[in-house]
């Protein structure tokens, strides 16, 4: 949806209890809110964070119970106890996130499951919550003295926090974390090579899913004026999944189309099945769970794609102040040193003690048959493996524990073999993801739009490196809409976003067509004798020879011959197992 | 406590434990093939055990119904993704439960026994799982395993109402192969209790000897390490597929048989077993057969001595054992990519 379309709708909304409508549809309305509110939620984790969870209505309980407590028993306002739902849910999110969040995606959701039914059992026994009779007198909300009980006064105050979460929840996405959350989709890996702690991202959108659901359990509360364990059980959080996936999981609109139409098909089910039926089964549960089925097969996407194309924000680039630059080395200083690198898998070893010594502003390629130890020498140096023996240093520091984020941090930066590009994140924002780690605003400021400053340096940095490779007229393009050649070149982009010492590049001319692969080596000799250096893992002879300053060659995992591309051409053990006598 | 009911919450978890573990195998197993967790797994439990005690009533089991219409809707959804109606096809969703259907409305009526009663019930319910996974399971082949896992999550919840639907909100009980009670070492020993142990170990017999020297037990092997490279070979990843839910309904059934001697089923009981078998599975990261079938033993008692001593908690401290096991894995190994 276009911007300036959201406020309207808003107040199309916002008239609504004004207007002759019949109470029954302002009060499904209210109940709409509250379920918006959570798939908004699901929104975050799952459609643009890849992860899901079960426990929605969980937390929801957990929101509604502090409040219901607190307010029955101690008489605190339900304006003051708002923090504590909303910090008693976002804690047990952080509890349950520990424990899975650093295993693959299914454990996430099946750990959420067997919580979804321990805590439906632990609502229902425990003698302070009630048991199975709940908590009731629970007071309204109170506006000026005034109690909005009736679903009309309810109206707002939902309604209000619906329009609230759209706004944070669009300024978290737009946001550093947010395209972090964003990579976590199909970018892991890329963004874990920028920099981004994975799961301190996984956890920020599980928490923030979780603070919502919360804050619906605080407004169920005060709408029903009681609670009990039902609404909080495991059917209610599949419900609000299956929401999310009928509506649209990548956009908070398909979460609110979603909720509208389970909700309203939900009460008219309810009202018409047992009388076409009889009343002996729950029937609208196996519409419901044919329905999730059927969606997910013809409609993965869900159905607000058909009615509003999701497409990247549009940015401006104003012309701020530069971020901050490092002082690129001097020629021939010293930038990567691997002494004795040696990785072994189980018995087999993929690299026996390579050395290798990169210096300020050279192009050096690695190159080798296939199975000669290329990728793994790769792997080692980015941090992508652990070696099982040797040691690197990289600009002067020792790296005993060489990953992905402390190399990026170090200043190096790195393109992929296969292209990974976030899809559905446009150009620019997949380059200003390379600039992770030169941006420190954190998610709250971001939630409040504290961030904006640091934001536009970022953006008119991501703008200069697209400008420096040439792309910047594609910058608003889906970056997965872009020819191959042209990803390439936007992941060099990303990198350079990095402000890094030391590129490297994973067969960066693989199924490039000839003027691309001219249009790649003048680059990066750019960037050579900007400051940068660049070492490439290669297929392709020609273009290695015509580039590198020096080539180092691998074979079984041991380096054969290192040196500048003539003396290489001539040399007799490179000549016998990799050139062939053709060469 | 003292020593005698220890031992007979001893006795009761390993029991139960003996019926989880099956259920885990048939979970991991499904898992590995399919990359779908078979949250349905509770119904098939529960669908088996009500049949089973519906039939020794003399009734014809609701079960048969959802049977026909589950066989009638995988044979559209076959014909659909074949685009074309084979022999094959036709044997497996009108010829196959045509003859359970015929034999059950000839055999129903005259009371069948414990034995053939069990036997006509893991007839009616294994076919099931074969078929939910050529309607729900087979087009979404491609998508990913949280796509997966929420599909399989619809699946248990329209299995869960059409249960309410043809078994009705009662509970019921059936008779067990065995009403012989033994007296061991002091310790009133229940032939049905020897009934599932025995079963159960010789289910895992079956399945251990099944991947070991049949030519499908292979294929499933290859198509659970390793999709592409099976289907490069010539193994239709489909029909590895079938042959896995199908494994898992018979193994469902069977557990379903196996308990409703022994304990009241409600059309929705299924659920919690099945997730039994889950705690169990995933403590074994559900990878490990072994692993899980000793896991399960371990939920087992977990279960009963905590029904002991904190009956209404049973749930949530049967739940908890996991946060452990999750906890060590996710120390243990580094942060996984799934790309």
């Amino acid at each position: 949806m276009r911007r300036p379309l959201a406020p309207l709708l808003f107040v199309a909304i916002g008239v609504l209890p004004l207007l002759p409508v019949p109470n029954f549809w302002i009060t499904l309305g209210d109940y709409i809110g509250i379920a918006g509110i959570i798939g908004i939620g699901l929104v975050v984790l799952t459609g643009f964070g890849g992860m899901t969870s079960f426990a929605q209505a969980t937390f929801m309980g957990f929101g509604a119970y502090a409040t219901a407590l607190l307010s029955t028993r101690y008489g605190v306002s339900p304006w003051l106890t708002l923090p504590v739902s909303l910090a008693v849910a976002g804690m047990l999110a952080l509890a349950i996130g520990a424990v899975t969040l650093r295993l693959s995606g299914h454990y996430l959701a099946l750990g959420t499951l067997a919580w979804a039914v321990s805590f439906y059992y632990v609502f229902a026994n425990l003698d302070l919550l009630g048991r199975n009779d709940g908590i009731s007198g629970i007071p309204p909300l109170r506006l000026f003295g005034h109690a909005l009980i009736d679903s009309r006064a309810y109206f707002y105050p939902v309604w209000i926090g619906v329009a609230l979460c759209v706004w944070l929840t669009g300024n978290l996405l737009n946001s550093r974390a947010g395209r972090a959350i964003r990579a976590l989709r199909g970018g892991t890996r890329a963004a874990a090579s920028f920099g981004v702690n994975l799961t301190a991202t996984r956890m920020l959108a599980f928490t923030y899913a979780a603070v919502l659901a919360g804050f619906a359990g605080w407004l169920y509360a005060h709408m029903q004026r009681s609670v009990n364990p039902t609404p909080f059980g495991l059917n209610a959080s599949i419900e609000y999944l299956l929401m999310v996936v009928i509506g649209g999981a990548a956009s908070v609109w398909g979460a609110l189309l979603g909720a509208g139409l389970v909700t309203v098909v939900n009460d008219q089910l309810q009202d018409l099945l047992p009388r076409l039926l009889g009343s002996a089964g729950s029937y609208e549960t196996v519409v419901f769970g044919a329905l999730l089925v059927i969606s997910l097969q013809a409609a993965p996407d869900g159905l607000w794609r058909y009615i509003g194309r999701a497409r990247p924000a549009k940015r401006t680039i104003a012309a701020t102040a530069l971020l901050p630059a490092r002082d690129l080395p001097e020629p021939g200083a010293p930038i990567l040193t691997a002494t004795g690198l040696r990785k072994l898998f189980g018995g087999l070893v993929a690299v026996d003690g390579l050395d290798l010594a990169l210096a300020g502003r050279e192009i050096v390629a690695l190159i080798g048959p296939n199975g000669a130890g290329k990728s793994t020498s790769f792997d080692l140096l980015t941090g992508v493996a652990r070696p099982s023996a040797g040691t690197l240093r990289l600009l002067g520091h020792t790296l005993p524990h060489p990953s992905p984020q402390v190399v990026a941090r170090l200043g190096l930066a790195r393109t992929f073999q296969h292209v990974r590009l976030v899809p559905g994140m446009s150009v620019l924002e997949n380059v200003a993801l390379g600039a992770h780690l030169r941006g420190r605003a954190s998610p709250a400021a971001a939630l409040l739009r504290l961030d904006r400053a640091e934001e536009s340096r970022l953006f008119a940095e991501a703008a200069r490196q697209l400008a420096r490779t040439g792309l910047l007229e594609h910058a608003d393009r889906p970056a997965d809409t872009l020819a191959l050649g042209q990803q390439r070149i936007v992941e060099i982009a990303r990198a350079l976003c990095l402000d890094p010492a030391l590129i490297l590049l994973d067969e960066p001319a693989a199924g490039l067509r000839a003027p691309e692969k001219q249009a790649l080596a003048t680059l990066l000799r750019q960037l050579r004798d900007e400051g940068h250096t660049v070492l490439l893992v290669e297929h392709d002879m020609g273009f290695v020879m015509g580039l590198a300053d020096r080539i180092v060659v691998m074979e079984h995992g041991h380096k054969i011959a290192e040196g500048p591309p003539d003396a290489i051409r001539r040399d007799p053990a490179v000549i016998a197992s990799y050139l062939g006598a053709a060469a | 406590m003292d020593a005698d009911i220890a031992l007979i919450l001893l006795q009761d978890g390993i029991v139960n434990g003996a019926v989880y573990a099956i259920l885990a195998l048939s979970l991991v197993l499904v898992f590995a093939v399919t990359r779908v967790i078979l949250i349905p797994m509770g119904e098939l439990v529960a669908f088996g055990g009500l049949t089973d005690a519906a039939l020794q009533a003399g009734r014809v089991p609701g079960s048969l119904l959802l049977l026909g219409g589950l066989a009638a809707a995988a044979c559209l959804a076959g014909a659909v993704q074949d685009r074309r109606v084979g022999a094959s096809l036709l044997l497996e969703t009108v010829a196959l439960p045509g003859v359970v259907a015929a034999a059950t409305l000839l055999l129903a009526p005259a009371h069948p026994g414990p034995v053939l009663a069990a036997l006509l019930s893991v007839a009616i319910v294994a076919p099931m799982a074969a078929y939910l996974y050529r309607i729900a399971f087979e087009p979404l082949a491609r998508a990913s395993v949280l796509v997966l896992l929420i599909a399989s999550v619809g699946v248990h919840l329209a299995l869960n109402g059409l249960g309410l639907v043809f078994f009705g909100p009662e509970g019921f009980r059936a008779a067990g192969f065995s009403a012989a009670r033994f007296l061991v070492g002091g310790l009133l020993v229940p032939g049905q209790a020897l009934w599932i142990v025995g079963l159960s170990v010789l289910t895992m017999a079956g399945l251990a000897l099944f991947f070991a020297r049949t030519l499908t037990g292979k294929a499933l092997r290859a198509t659970a390490i390793n999709r592409l490279g099976a289907r490069l070979v010539g193994i239709s990843t489909a029909l590895a597929g079938r042959t896995a839910f199908a494994l898992a309904g018979l193994i469902g059934a069977t557990s379903g048989v196996l308990i409703v001697p022994l304990t009241t089923l409600y059309y929705d009981s299924g659920f919690l077993i099945g997730l039994k078998g889950f705690v169990a599975a995933i403590i074994a990261g559900l990878a490990s057969y072994p692993v899980a079938a000793g896991a399960a033993l371990l939920v087992g008692c977990v279960e009963s001595f905590s029904s002991f001593y904190a009956s209404a908690f049973k749930e949530v401290i049967v739940f908890t054992i996991i946060i452990p096991v999750l906890l060590w894995r996710s120390l243990r190994s580094p942060a996984e990519e799934e790309e």
